[in-house]
């Protein structure tokens, strides 16, 4: 490998690296305004000069190309007065607003001042001063303090893949806007918030709310799709302030979706914090030994061994576990967690899990999706794809209604049945998949939540063994879950053989023929309609739809509010850190189904959490390793059957209003409003 | 600057939507068919010309997202390419647009009295478009004719060796709409020595 001094030091460095990437490797740090390590190089900000000998002028690190025998000098009298100089341009126009600024404190341009700024300045003309514009309801504007790094331009353009923000006119007119000032309609765009090294570009809901300092800053885990992106939750008191993304190379890179940053002024509305009980047709406070002795009597009047237990987008392992031994200490068998019938197939851990891991899809060179929309069901993911599509030059193929998932495609089909055209060798699409290296089967939900969802999960089985998709080494049959409650809930077997093919249909017969007793653990996607007759007793934290049909409510913290384990969709188990006390008088459901069980006399052996996961990981190893990628597992089903045709509607409608936080939060509504046109 | 090349809005006071004439949307595919296939981007500079040229000189919210859909391009990147470059006018312009030299040669020369003199025939100011739309009048940096200072650029043509009698003249030809001749108004041939 070739080798360039840095300070007279020799540095090992790999072709293709930058000279600034090079000093990186010996941990020298160099300021930096329009570089990022995920976006393209523009060079125009100038702060990262460094010296090269034989260069007359010093030059930009982050564009040059490092090369064998170069010399860089990065401590020089000489590369000081040069950023000192940088800067200096930089402030002439930059406003000295920083005490009403919500990028204080977590400025670049603050920091880098700090080292290079001049204690004066000597310019005394006027500065200038730039509209603000209007990019939508989540990315607010003080375009005066815009040093034109472009970054936010080059972000929406290569990685969200929405060509809407640029950079008119040139010199000292120049700004950043969107086209006609229309609002940027992409998922992701939270996340020129976090690019933008200035207070030009900063978060509309979290204006004037705090300064940096004094937030309570918790790393956790996103729970608002199936990705499980890591994040940061910056709180104060008991209010989620803000979201932030942490870097994880292997799920989510650098960025969220604007759902998990921007939904959570969703928790502190219609909370539920207190047991409510129903009386006289009303739901009135109760208290939590009134509200137990309730449930245990309705549980032994109406048949113990019958009682049911639903799951829901959010529930966490802790809860499926507990609610599981619960029900089977009275003798019931009855749980599931398809309330979206999506199909999967018994002890067949492939048939559930996105197997290639998220972190693949940057390999890939041809992509079948198959009732998925990523673009809604996965923002970051579908992220991934693109850029699989721009530096692989990957060929996408779509099954499914067209629609913008912000690259080109191949549309196949509308209907499922085209998989049968795959299988036989039909498809304009089986020349890709033959001539590809590396290629990745994506099965969404909506492809695989009707009755013959496990025909369909068998045929595109053969489909990937037949292509090569799936080897004795890698395996790229994937299914996009939607929840990152799903792989869990499986694992742990949540799920009821006699509920499968027809879920509505089979728990309508299940509560018609013995009214039991349900606890649906936050399930409020449930469709309303099947849980008729049956005692209702509601777990969750939002007062959505369901907790108004329920007979009792039982209020439990939101994700902010509990150390919970997940399990993403690759099979990773992850784990949320609680931020602060839940609200009011909520508890832990383990807790809520651990005081029940003592109420029957069969008390669960677990009495605080750290025994709950040990007992877990006990008897489902899988738990045992947190973070860690599982390895793989191999495709031991399937079958050829012909499908019947069947168009694919996406199951998300509105992208910004799918589970009860986003329903609540008051951003998410306007963001439907204002970008989807929709009103809630 | 007062200048209708150098703004950063479109307007669409002109709503009718932009169509390509017959003539010019065979010259925009021999203009794309220079580039390679997917690189039809390349061809916005010459094709935004061809537009503010069937448009009368300038550029409307129509044209920018005819240009755009006619390039497979996002309507903001047509738009920044359209911005930057102050040869395209994003406000309407007279049929005749003066763009007046002021750098040091043309200024050492007299450039300031030609702009008084322009002002007062035309009756606007730099920027502005004259009442019966026959001028726009705007200042410009060097345009390279420094040889045969001070000079003009009207529209596509150069007018160089100018003193106030002869551009007064020339302007209220224009103005009577009659043919004028371009180039040195001296008789000097491209930038031979004067004749004495």
């Amino acid at each position: 490998m070739p080798y360039i001094t840095i300070n007279h030091k020799e540095v090992e460095f790999e072709n293709g690296m930058t000279v600034m990437q090079a000093c990186e490797l010996v941990g020298i740090e160099i300021p930096r305004f329009c570089y990022h390590d995920k976006l393209s190089i523009a060079g125009n900000c100038r702060m990262c000069l460094v010296e090269m000998e034989k260069s007359p002028k010093p030059i930009a690190s982050c564009a040059m190309p490092a090369a064998e025998g170069m010399k860089i000098l990065t401590n020089t009298k000489n590369v000081e007065n040069a950023r000192k100089g940088v800067m200096e341009f930089l402030l002439i126009n930059h406003p000295l607003d920083c005490p009403i600024c919500d990028q204080g404190g977590e400025c670049d341009l603050q920091d880098q001042a700090l080292h290079y700024g001049f204690d004066k300045s000597r310019y005394e003309e006027n500065k200038r001063a730039v509209k603000n514009k209007h990019l939508g309801p989540l990315v607010s504007t003080i375009m005066t303090r815009c040093i034109h790094c472009t970054r936010c331009v080059r972000f929406s353009t290569e990685v969200a893949g929405v060509d809407d923000l640029g950079l008119l006119g040139r010199g000292e007119s120049a700004e950043i806007t969107t086209y006609l000032e229309k609002t940027i309609k992409s998922e992701l765009s939270g996340n020129v918030i976090d690019l933008c090294p200035v207070g030009a570009l900063t978060s509309k809901p979290y204006a004037f709310k705090a300064r940096p300092w004094e937030l309570n800053k918790t790393e956790s885990i996103d729970v608002f799709d199936a990705m499980g992106s890591s994040i940061r939750i910056d709180t104060l008191g008991k209010k989620t302030l803000r979201v932030l993304p942490r870097m994880n190379e292997e799920i989510n890179e650098e960025w969220i979706s604007d759902k998990s940053r921007f939904a959570i002024d969703g928790l502190s509305k219609q909370r539920i914090d207190t047991p409510y009980l129903l009386k006289d047709g009303k739901l009135v406070i109760a208290e939590w030994d009134e509200v137990l002795v309730n449930i245990t009597q309705e549980i032994s009047k109406r048949g113990k061994e019958n009682t049911l237990a639903l799951s829901g987008k959010f529930t966490d392992i802790e809860t499926l576990f507990s609610a599981k031994y619960f029900l089977q200490s009275l003798g019931s068998n009855y749980f599931d967690c398809r309330y979206d019938n999506v199909q999967f197939i018994e002890n067949q851990r492939a048939s559930y899990l996105f197997n290639s891991s998220i972190q693949e899809i940057d390999n890939a060179d041809a992509i079948l999706l198959i009732g998925t929309n990523p673009r809604w069901e996965a923002c970051v993911l579908n992220a991934r794809i693109r850029k699989a599509y721009i530096n692989n030059d990957c060929k996408i193929g779509l099954i499914g209604k067209k629609l913008d998932l912000t690259y080109k495609y191949v549309h196949l089909s509308d209907s499922i049945e085209h998989i049968n055209d795959l299988l036989n060798n039909n498809s304009p699409f089986s020349e890709v998949l033959k001539n590809s290296k590396k290629s990745l089967i994506i099965i969404g939900n909506s492809a695989i939540n009707y009755r013959d969802g496990k025909e369909v999960l068998n045929v595109c089985s053969e489909i990937a063994k037949k292509y090569n998709v799936a080897n004795n080494n890698f395996n790229g049959f994937n299914i996009l879950q939607q929840d990152i409650s799903k792989v869990g809930a499986i694992d742990i077997g949540f799920y009821n053989q006699d509920f499968a093919q027809n879920f509505d249909q089979n728990i309508k017969n299940h509560i018609n023929k013995f009214n039991p007793v349900v606890f649906l653990l936050s399930g409020d996607e449930i469709n309303h309609s099947i849980l008729e007759g049956a005692f209702i007793v509601y777990l969750g934290h939002h007062g959505d739809d369901l907790a108004q049909l329920a007979d009792i409510v039982l209020p439990s913290p939101a994700y902010t509010e509990k150390s919970s384990t997940y399990m993403n969709m690759e099979g990773r188990v992850l784990q949320t850190t609680r931020c602060y006390h839940p609200l009011g008088v909520s508890k832990e459901e383990w807790k809520i189904f651990r005081a029940l069980s003592n109420n029957f006399s069969q008390k669960l052996k677990f009495n605080n959490l750290s025994e709950l996961r040990n007992e877990i990981s006990n008897l489902f190893p899988v738990f045992k390793e947190i973070n860690n990628l599982p390895s793989s597992s191999k495709l031991e089903f399937g079958s050829s059957t012909k499908i019947e045709d069947r168009v694919l509607e996406y199951n998300i409608k509105n992208f910004y209003m799918t589970d009860v936080i986003s329903r609540a939060s008051i951003t998410m509504a306007n963001c439907s409003r204002e970008i989807l046109n929709k009103v809630a | 600057m007062n200048h209708p090349g150098m703004i950063n809005t479109v307007s669409n006071i002109n709503s009718n939507t932009f169509e390509w004439s017959e003539e010019n949307f065979s010259k925009v595919k021999t203009i794309i068919d220079k580039y390679p296939s997917g690189k039809q981007q390349s061809a916005v500079i010459p094709v935004l010309d061809l537009a503010q040229r069937q448009n009368k000189g300038w550029l409307t919210k129509n044209i920018i997202e005819k240009v755009a859909e006619t390039l497979s391009m996002s309507f903001i990147r047509v738009m920044e390419v359209a911005s930057f470059y102050s040869m395209f006018n994003l406000e309407p312009v007279g049929k005749n647009f003066i763009q007046i030299c002021r750098t040091t040669p043309c200024w050492l020369r007299g450039s300031d009295k030609l702009l008084e003199v322009a002002k007062n025939v035309t009756g606007c100011n730099l920027g502005e478009t004259s009442k019966d739309d026959k001028f726009t009048l705007v200042e410009v940096e060097c345009l390279g004719a420094c040889c045969n200072a001070p000079m003009i650029q009207i529209n596509d043509d150069y007018y160089e060796d100018l003193t106030e009698e002869n551009f007064k003249h020339l302007l209220l030809k224009l103005k009577e709409n009659e043919k004028i001749s371009t180039g040195s108004q001296i008789g000097r041939q491209s930038s031979e020595p004067k004749r004495k």
